[in-house]
């Protein structure tokens, strides 16, 4: 062992040392091995036409793992009803991604596999997302395995095909931002609102190239399912992953999924896995602290998601050129509060807010309410396993009992590829991640929130606080 | 790859910042398995009206620009999705270069890949060239150089490698599957596969 290995590390260079196949230099990005790869069918077509016409095969299959989520169709059907489809097109993508799987024996979570869902629940649900680990898929929200102590990432069409053919990656290395959170979060603020709060203290920008670690006593009191919500939504502050560092609360989420080792190997695994953090005293390039205290129900009002505010917030009162733009694109006025304004749409799904957690939450907010006539709400578990498990509480039954739609596992309205979006001029109220122009369907508007907000503003037909109904609860 | 070494082209201006991929290709192109003739959906909801009718007043339709090889936009372009379709759509319009103040890192990564040159300077120079839509400009791969029409030059941002692949037109899978003896060494020392 050199000096070297005396010196504070953080997380990432662990991570990122234990990974390097070919140290980087000036002249030339390091080579970085990729333990895990994750691919659906939207962005690997391309990739394995180029291995195709390559003449090359897929280096590790069993390192790769494929499911079907982003143009998925979303409508319930019988059991052996086969999915519709709304475009051939995506049909075909599916077919091709199946094609693709078979005749390089990668394992696909086909429809009717019980393991389906989005990528990015399947992979942690099932434990085959664990610390120490380096992960990247074809899909930006890859920072959400960055909660298990993983370095995550999202790559283009390119570089999946670089990991299929090399399981390797050229990386330049980045910078390290730590953001600290401290204190406890009040009630009725969830960790959808934390890291909407933290991306409007940093701005969209605010983690460009650098990777950023969430540390801090909040963190640490998150749950598993809490800590991917907040490492999932890194990249709209501008950083390619987000990282929390492994501890007991992710060993006893491991303990209980289906491809995490067991018996004596776990217990060897948890081993290992404790190293997974930053040492003390590790020097980070930039830091960022966050009192817990002051974060509110979070809502996004604009266009990209550092356009923030608090739930009973009034909207900018003298907006600069780029927030008059957004604020004409959502049919809101400056100045005015947030508060009451009306809404069209409520989606609650996405790898941001899908898990069984999330849907308890709305759950335990509709449950003997029914929505506002005027609202159409959608909820789409995360994955086949997470709506099994929601079924088997009764949380569809509840749903549906609100007035709301109960879906089949998918992306559904967070891409709106599938068929399920949101009319122009429509406002929607949704647990997904992105609230770009459009995102949601062309000219739909889109405010970002937590499951407790989104399921207020279904009862309320407007814009609403959780906290009103979660007090009149308890009364 | 395209080996890349020079460029003198008009400018086309998009002065919005944080233009998202979402912007760049909407969600609902993304279903080919393809990855020419995205160009077509290049900015779609903003340069067609929902009836598939152009804009008469965005940019990219305009006649002026239809040989433009270079944009210059706000800050934080291509922040969003790791879609490589946005590069892929950008360059089947026509476009080789993308100038602004910051560019978003998965995008930036993916536009080299393609041989789109992401160029990020000062705010205050890129300020300029928003104001002054269509100047020509030159743009020197090998020196990392910008020149403008007033004379003035402006060195930009390049990481040596990327230099090297755009000037040589340098195909980076085939440089990682050189490496593969390293990766084989890797597999046995950590994982025994
Ligand atoms: S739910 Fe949305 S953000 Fe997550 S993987 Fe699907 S499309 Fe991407």
């Amino acid at each position: 062992m050199n000096s070297a290995s005396n010196t504070p590390k953080t997380l990432f260079d662990k991570l990122w040392d234990a990974h390097t196949v070919v140290a980087e230099t000036d002249d030339a990005p390091a080579l970085l091995y990729i333990d895990l790869h994750l691919i659906h069918e939207v962005t690997s077509p391309q990739a394995f036409s180029e291995l195709e016409q390559r003449g090359l095969r897929v280096r590790r299959p069993h390192r790769t793992c494929a499911t079907l989520d982003h143009s998925t169709p979303t409508i319930p059907r019988t059991h052996g009803e086969a999915p519709r489809f709304n475009d051939a097109q995506a049909l075909a993508q599916v077919e091709t991604l199946r094609r693709n799987c078979r005749q390089h024996g990668i394992e696909l979570f086909d429809f009717d596999d019980p393991n389906r869902g989005i990528v990015h629940v399947v992979a942690p649900e099932l434990g085959l997302t664990q610390p120490g680990m380096t992960i990247v898929c074809g899909d930006s929200h890859t920072a959400t395995h960055g909660a298990f102590g993983a370095l995550a990432f999202g790559i283009g069409s390119s570089e999946v095909a670089h990991v299929l053919a090399t399981q390797c990656l050229l990386q330049r290395k980045p910078k390290t931002l730590a953001i600290t959170v401290n204190g406890c979060l009040r009630d009725g603020v969830t960790a959808k609102d934390l890291i909407l709060h933290i991306i409007g203290v940093i701005g969209v920008n605010g983690g460009t190239g650098h990777v950023i670690e969430y540390r801090g006593e909040t963190i640490r009191a998150l749950s598993m399912e809490e800590r991917m919500t907040v490492c999932n939504m890194s990249i709209e502050a501008g950083a390619r992953a987000g990282l929390i560092a492994a501890d007991q609360v992710t060993f006893d989420y491991l303990a209980g999924t289906p491809r995490a080792a067991r018996g004596e190997a776990f217990a060897a695994a948890v081993a290992h896995w404790r190293e997974w953090r930053s040492d003390e005293g590790a020097r980070f390039d930039r830091e960022v602290e966050i009192d817990a205290g002051a974060v509110q129900p979070t809502i996004s009002w604009g266009t990209h998601p550092g356009q923030v505010a608090a739930v009973d917030a009034r909207l900018p009162a003298m907006p600069h050129a780029d927030e008059s733009k957004a604020l004409a694109y959502m049919g809101f006025a400056a100045g005015a509060p947030l508060l009451g304004h009306p809404v069209d749409v409520v989606f609650i799904g996405s790898c941001t807010n899908a898990r069984l957690s999330d849907l308890r939450e709305v759950a335990r907010m509709l449950q003997h309410r029914r929505i506002h006539p005027r609202v159409r709400m959608l909820v789409v578990p995360g994955s086949e396993n997470v709506r099994r498990e929601a079924e088997a509480e009764g949380i569809d039954v509840i749903v549906r009992a609100a007035g709301a739609e109960w879906r089949e596992p998918g992306c559904s309205m967070c891409i709106a590829m599938n068929g399920d979006l949101v009319a122009p001029g429509q406002l929607a109220v949704s647990t997904s991640n992105r609230n770009f122009e459009g995102r949601q369907g062309p000219g739909a508007r889109t405010v970002l929130a937590s499951p407790a907000t989104a399921a207020a503003c279904a009862i309320a037909g407007v814009i609403a606080d959780p906290r009103m109904l979660i007090r009149t609860e308890a009364a | 790859m395209e080996a890349f070494s020079k460029l003198t082209s008009r400018t086309v201006v998009l002065r919005e910042r944080n233009i998202d991929t979402d912007q760049i290709i909407p969600a609902r192109f993304l279903t080919t398995t393809e990855r020419k003739g995205l160009g077509r959906y290049a900015f779609n909801d903003w340069r067609r009206h929902a009836d598939g009718s152009l804009k008469p007043g965005f940019p990219f339709n305009q006649a002026q620009n239809e040989a433009a090889q270079i944009l210059v936009a706000g800050r934080n372009f291509g922040c969003g999705s790791s879609r490589e379709h946005a590069p892929w759509a950008l360059m089947d319009l026509g476009l080789r270069a993308v100038i602004s103040a910051e560019i978003a890192d998965i995008f930036r990564s993916n536009a080299l890949k393609n041989g789109l040159l992401p160029i990020v300077l000062d705010e205050s120079v890129v300020d300029a060239l928003i104001a002054q839509p269509g100047i020509e400009i030159h743009i020197d791969v090998a020196r990392r150089e910008l020149s403008l029409p007033d004379g003035s030059r402006h060195v930009f941002p390049l990481d040596a490698f990327a230099r090297t692949c755009l000037l040589e037109g340098l195909d980076q899978l085939g440089y990682l599957l050189r490496h593969a003896p390293a990766i084989t060494r890797y597999e046995e020392l950590h994982h025994a596969c």
